[in-house]
């Protein structure tokens, strides 16, 4: 084999030492900076698996490890359940041939994703406070002001508010990725099937939607990736400490905490290191469940 | 070519449904920005008697205004964010361009592995790496200063670039490159004078892409630049926020002052953007 002409690693260099030095090598690192402990002075010592063991098992820690690990996956259920069907409806409406306005639908229901997750998280924050009363007096409109509460506050009701306020920020990337999708269902076939005399409902559900299902695939890997490492949110509108009583803790503002400690506890690394690896267990596997059976078993629907 | 014969939405009534729906829902996603936008021109009064009301002659105030801008350092936070924001930009695309032609153009021993290398970062968030990623920018230190978040931030973003950039570098025709070679073009010219130019779509594609996570992020300023000059506009407004909680001029007038250039931009760039996502970006 040849080596490899200079011209090549000249162009291949700045971009491979950059993601090497500051993504690759730190995530590596991170990983096995977890199986290490600090004393006062600073000097790292081997422990194997002992943080591991102290997070999933020490009461003082293993409880609130599950209650960040249960929160997540509630977070990302509620994801799952609402925003990419109402993405699906969304683009499904889009799509519609000879719709008009359909860009500026489009373009508007798009806007609020772009926008920063702390942003997000004060305008809801200000709209339900008790406080200003907008969405009491909006409830009030329609009947319902008796049903109104703070739900951001109450601990049974903060991370369901607080999914739902990041569902509505992001309903429009599954909305953009399926309805590029479903433009991209090839028309004879659709045509194919209304000639035969297939209702639009029937051509949805048995031509359309089998055919878009790999990036159904795709949307819920990403919802799943971005779920489980999010933290500006809950940061912005409850603090590192994720209150009313940690029910609204997710992987995110734990590692956060771990990492820099918070009241009295101690910031730890190595502790921090161990929760990232953690997380990072969780969406490997997340990724890897995709990559191996869904996306594997999608692609035989592709023409 | 056939001619699709195309079929209308059957019913009217069905059309207004439709229309009812997504205009419904366009009004959801508008309404919490379109609020905070009106009641920052308010007083206070304004703001607590009648929320949904527009600013009229009595109440409208500028004072939020003034005093966030008085009492904070959002110009330098704006300076701050731009400047992380341009010049990560910048090494994305150039350097990003630059590997995909690599990987995309010659056959070299790994070329495959290496692609996978970087596709990885992809799907694993960097964040994951914070531990290291400290320790590494304070040992080189970089503490505090904007150099950390770029260089944090072009590594978050290369790989989707050098995977989109690629698939477009792929279906650049043979002949042409075949045709600078004859005439004993470099391979650098090859690149700059003649790839370069033609993949500009793509690259505007990606540059849009990428801006918005680094303009947004909360994230790395929060671990690696949290000092008074180095802040950027989210961790900015993160912590005036936190210190105003009660000032609600100030607390509206901080928001629209974030929410007002990404809005400037998004009617810029919004045309790239929903071109790229329904298009090549996402096959």
């Amino acid at each position: 084999m040849k080596r490899m002409p200079w011209h090549i690693a000249v162009f291949l260099a700045p971009a491979v030492l950059i993601y090497s030095v500051f993504s690759a090598m730190p995530l590596l690192d991170t990983l096995r900076l977890g199986f290490f402990t600090t004393n006062d002075a600073g000097h790292y010592s081997f422990v194997g698996l002992a943080n591991y063991s102290t997070i999933l098992t020490d009461p003082a820690w293993s409880a609130s490890f599950w209650n960040a690990m249960w929160n997540n996956c509630k977070f990302f259920v509620i994801h799952l359940l609402i925003q990419n069907p109402i993405g699906l409806l969304l683009a499904t409406l889009l799509s519609l041939k000879n719709l008009k306005g359909a860009r500026h639908y489009r373009t508007m229901i798009f806007l609020p994703t772009l926008l920063s997750v702390v942003i997000i998280g004060f305008i809801w924050q200000l709209i339900l406070s008790p406080l200003w009363g907008v969405s009491e007096g909006l409830m009030g409109k329609i009947g319902l002001a008796d049903y109104f509460a703070p739900w951001l506050g109450q601990e049974s009701s903060a991370l369901i508010t607080l999914a739902l306020i990041s569902v509505w920020q992001f309903v429009g990337i599954p909305m953009m990725l399926i309805y590029a999708a479903l433009l991209a269902v090839p028309e004879d076939i659709v045509e194919a099937a209304h000639v035969e005399g297939a209702s639009a409902w029937r051509i949805f559900w048995e031509i359309k939607l089998p055919l878009i299902l790999p990036t159904l695939g795709l949307v819920t890997i990403l919802t799943f990736v971005g779920n489980f490492n999010a933290f500006d949110l809950i940061y912005s509108v409850k603090g590192a400490i994720a209150g009313p009583n940690y029910s609204t803790d997710i992987l995110g503002t734990l590692f956060y905490r771990t990492f820099f400690g918070y009241q009295s506890q101690i910031g730890s690394p190595t502790m921090g290191a161990a929760v990232a690896t953690l997380m990072f267990l969780v969406i490997l596997a997340g990724v890897g469940t995709y990559f191996y059976f869904v996306q594997r078993k999608l692609t035989r629907y592709e023409l | 070519m056939r001619k699709h014969q195309k079929h209308k939405i059957t019913k009217p009534l069905s059309a207004a449904g439709v229309h009812l729906m997504l205009g419904g829902y366009t009004l959801i996603a508008l309404f919490p920005i379109i609020l905070i936008l009106i009641n920052a021109l308010k007083s206070r009064s304004g703001i607590f008697d009648d929320p949904l009301a527009l600013p009229n002659a009595e109440t409208f105030f500028l004072g939020g205004f003034e005093k966030v801008i008085a009492k904070s350092h959002f110009l330098t936070y704006f300076g701050n964010s731009l400047t992380v924001t341009l010049v990560s930009l910048a090494l994305i695309l150039l350097f990003g361009a630059m590997a995909a032609w690599a990987l995309a153009e010659y056959k070299f021993r790994g070329n495959r592995l290496l692609a996978l290398y970087m596709a990885i970062g992809i799907m694993v968030p960097i964040r994951l790496g914070t531990v290291s990623i400290l320790e590494l920018v304070v040992k080189l230190d970089l503490i505090n200063t904007l150099t950390a978040l770029v260089l944090v931030y072009t590594a978050q973003g290369l790989p989707l670039a050098i995977m989109i950039l690629s698939e477009f570098i792929a279906q650049i025709p043979k002949e042409l490159k075949e045709a600078a070679r004859c005439d004993g073009v470099g391979e650098f010219k090859i690149f700059f004078q003649i790839i370069l130019p033609l993949i500009r779509p793509a690259v505007a594609t990606v540059a849009v892409f990428t801006m918005i996570p680094v303009w947004n992020d909360l994230w790395f300023p929060l671990i690696l630049a949290p000092s008074e000059e180095t802040q950027t506009v989210t961790l900015g407004v993160q912590q005036f926020i936190g210190q105003y909680v009660t000032d609600w001029n100030s607390v509206l007038a901080s928001l629209s002052l974030a929410v007002i250039p990404v809005l400037i931009m998004y009617t810029i760039f919004s045309r790239q953007l929903i071109r790229g996502l329904t298009s090549g970006a996402v096959k």
